[in-house]
């Protein structure tokens, strides 16, 4: 039996692809967490909500995908505003898991509101890109789209941290909320930009994910768990730590279901999480305590 | 008279079915109890700064165990139960142990038995040749040709099941009351609040928290068994994974965690919400309970941590305390 198959090799190729998405999921996270120190447990449906959005222009409206897919983006980036300005905002001085909890409840308002106003039918964009061929393996073109994109996105936002006046307070806000304000910074402009530019994050996911996935109001269940474990598994708020943790998450879920079924694979990587935690509590890379 | 209040109220739970309520609202007693027999289980330790995100797993443990032990091994769930007891102390054990050593609090202890939740309702799935998968399980029924059975644990009369739920819920309470009574409880609040200086006064930080652990998720497990017997159906929907997770955690947020009633007056609470909205506008309007449960729970954190019976107490407290000085001047 030959060790090094055709097919293990699409299943590594495909957990590379599926890693990009989810490092995209984390980097949102991350990136809010680091800076606000609040995990929004109801990102995946704010990507739900930008996956409807698509959906409606491209398929209600006859929009075409490039003019639907910069909306969407704004959307989702004025309701992490949204959900900064009016939830969060009111609770930053109250309990950590108060926070936590609190966006759990957005995720059943926000579950509520797509399924009063869509439907629970499953939806379709009715784009469906082609698969092709390299070296007897079939990929999805989808999913190398979502990649690349989702690594151009990555760059995008850390020569933004990087490189701008602006990218430069996010990241000092982040490593010291009491003194920054009397180097002139204002916290709370920084905690609505970055929570906009989080938004922002979910709205990209939100345009990748509709090429792939069908929409329905739970959909964030299916992914929104995983987006959290990588980034713990990463180091709550370690932007690179997230970026790591993905591709080997991914790779539980794409190898583990190539060797037994996609539910297994996603059983080993919850069960790889757990023990993972009790190796190294803070994380593949420190992070923040 | 305020020491024979709740002995009034136990009372006129008790003679409720008697006095021939119908099948319906019986049924939402049996449910409220049931849910507040499991949210108070899941503030046993919630309250103490323990977030736990996964109790579900230990809901799925006790649902599926009994009834998968029923339909593919014929074990009676009397048998079953004390296995699956022991199976849930293990598991809370496992995960309980390497958290509190390694002092995983505040979000990565929510985050970390999150996954707990999930990989239950992903095995759930994954065995879908056995467990039937997202469609759901029932058990075999016993009823086939009498009307209740001992043996599987089985009562086609809903007044048994009040009964049985309704003693479940008392010793639930009395649970709390143990904890709460006990030096533990002290302890375990101010393990809460600082958990070092704790350590250093010579508190054994991981026993205690491993101690209410344990027992919270075998009061969680006792209620799958109970849901389980009752519904006589499981899906991984409802008994596992991060839904019913959030749901127990919000229960008993919106209830009051801190006081012994809180989380059984959340559980009625949401409950009966459900109920009302579900009956006021039909089937047809899908996901307004669901709407309306999120923005509360969303109102309720930011304006009312406490909870409505907590909020209450503390209002009713005040006005008290305020009284009394108008009457002392």
């Amino acid at each position: 039996m030959e060790i090094f198959d055709i097919f293990l090799l699409e299943a590594i190729v495909n957990g590379v692809l599926l890693g990009g998405i989810l490092a995209l999921l984390a980097l949102g996270l991350n990136l809010i967490f680091g800076v606000i120190d609040v995990v929004w447990i109801c990102y995946a449906e704010l990507i739900m909500i930008g996956m409807y959005a698509v959906f409606y222009l491209h398929v209600e409206y006859a929009w075409p995908l490039w003019a639907a897919f910069p909306v969407c983006v704004a959307v989702v980036s004025a309701l992490g505003m949204v959900l900064h300005h009016f939830v969060i905002r009111p609770v930053l001085t109250a309990e950590p898991i108060n926070q936590l909890l609190v966006t759990g409840g957005v995720l059943f308002l926000l579950q509520g509101v797509a399924t009063l106003a869509f439907g629970v039918e499953f939806r379709n964009v009715g784009v469906r890109l082609p698969t092709f061929e390299v070296g007897g393996m079939f990929l999805s073109l989808a999913r190398l789209t979502a990649f690349l994109i989702a690594l151009a996105s990555m760059i995008g936002v850390y020569l933004f941290l990087k490189r701008t006046y602006l990218g430069t307070a996010i990241r000092a806000i982040s490593q010291d909320r009491t003194i920054m304000p009397l180097m002139g910074v204002n916290p709370s402009r920084i905690f609505l930009i970055t929570s906009a530019l989080g938004g922002a994050l979910a709205g990209v996911a939100a345009c990748l994910l509709v090429l792939q996935y069908d929409i329905h109001p739970a959909i964030g269940l299916s992914f929104g768990p995983i987006a959290f474990l990588v980034c713990v598994l990463g180091g709550l708020g370690n932007m690179i730590g997230g970026f790591l943790a993905a591709f080997i998450f991914a790779q539980f879920i794409s190898v583990g279901g190539y060797f037994f079924h996609l539910e297994w694979g996603y059983v080993l990587a919850f069960l790889f999480f757990i023990a993972f935690m009790f190796w190294r509590p803070q994380g593949l890379l420190g992070g923040k305590s | 008279m305020t020491r024979a209040l709740p002995w009034i109220g136990i009372a006129l739970l008790a003679v409720a079915p008697l006095a021939g309520i119908g099948n319906y609202p019986l049924h939402l007693m049996i449910m409220c109890l049931l849910w507040a027999f499991v949210y108070t289980g899941w503030a046993l330790m919630g309250r103490l700064g323990m977030t736990s995100l996964g109790h579900g797993a230990f809901l799925a443990i006790g649902a599926y165990g009994v009834v998968m032990a029923w339909n593919l091994y014929s074990v009676s769930p009397w048998l079953s139960l004390p296995l699956l007891l022991a199976a849930t102390a293990l598991v809370a054990f496992l995960i309980g142990y390497p958290c509190f050593r390694l002092r995983i609090v505040g979000h990565y202890f929510a985050l970390v038995t999150l996954a707990l939740g999930e990989v239950a309702r992903m095995i759930i799935i994954a065995l879908r040749d056995q467990t039937g998968g997202s469609l759901g399980a029932t058990p075999n029924t016993a009823l086939a040709d009498t009307s209740w059975s001992i043996a599987a644990l089985q009562f086609s009369s809903k007044v048994t099941w009040f009964y049985i739920i309704l003693g479940f819920w008392l010793f639930g309470l009395w649970m709390w009351t143990k904890v709460d009574r006990s030096m533990a409880r002290l302890a375990l609040e101010a393990i809460s609040q600082e958990e070092d200086a704790c350590a250093s006064v010579g508190i054994n930080v991981t026993r205690l928290k491993l101690g209410v652990t344990i027992v919270s998720a075998m009061m969680t497990c006792l209620g799958g068994v109970l849901y389980a017997q009752y519904q006589l159906y499981v899906n991984p929907e409802t008994v596992s994974g991060i839904g019913v997770s959030l749901q127990m955690v919000f229960g008993a947020i919106a209830g009051g965690m801190f006081v012994r009633l809180g989380p059984t007056i959340g559980a009625v609470f949401t409950l009966l919400l459900a109920e009302m909205l579900r009956l006021a506008l039909g089937h047809d309007v899908h996901g307004l309970d669901v709407t309306l449960y999120g923005l509360m729970l969303v109102l309720f954190i930011i304006f009312m941590p406490k909870g409505i019976l907590g909020a209450a107490l503390a209002a009713w407290n005040t006005r008290r305390a305020k009284s009394a000085t108008a009457a002392a001047a």
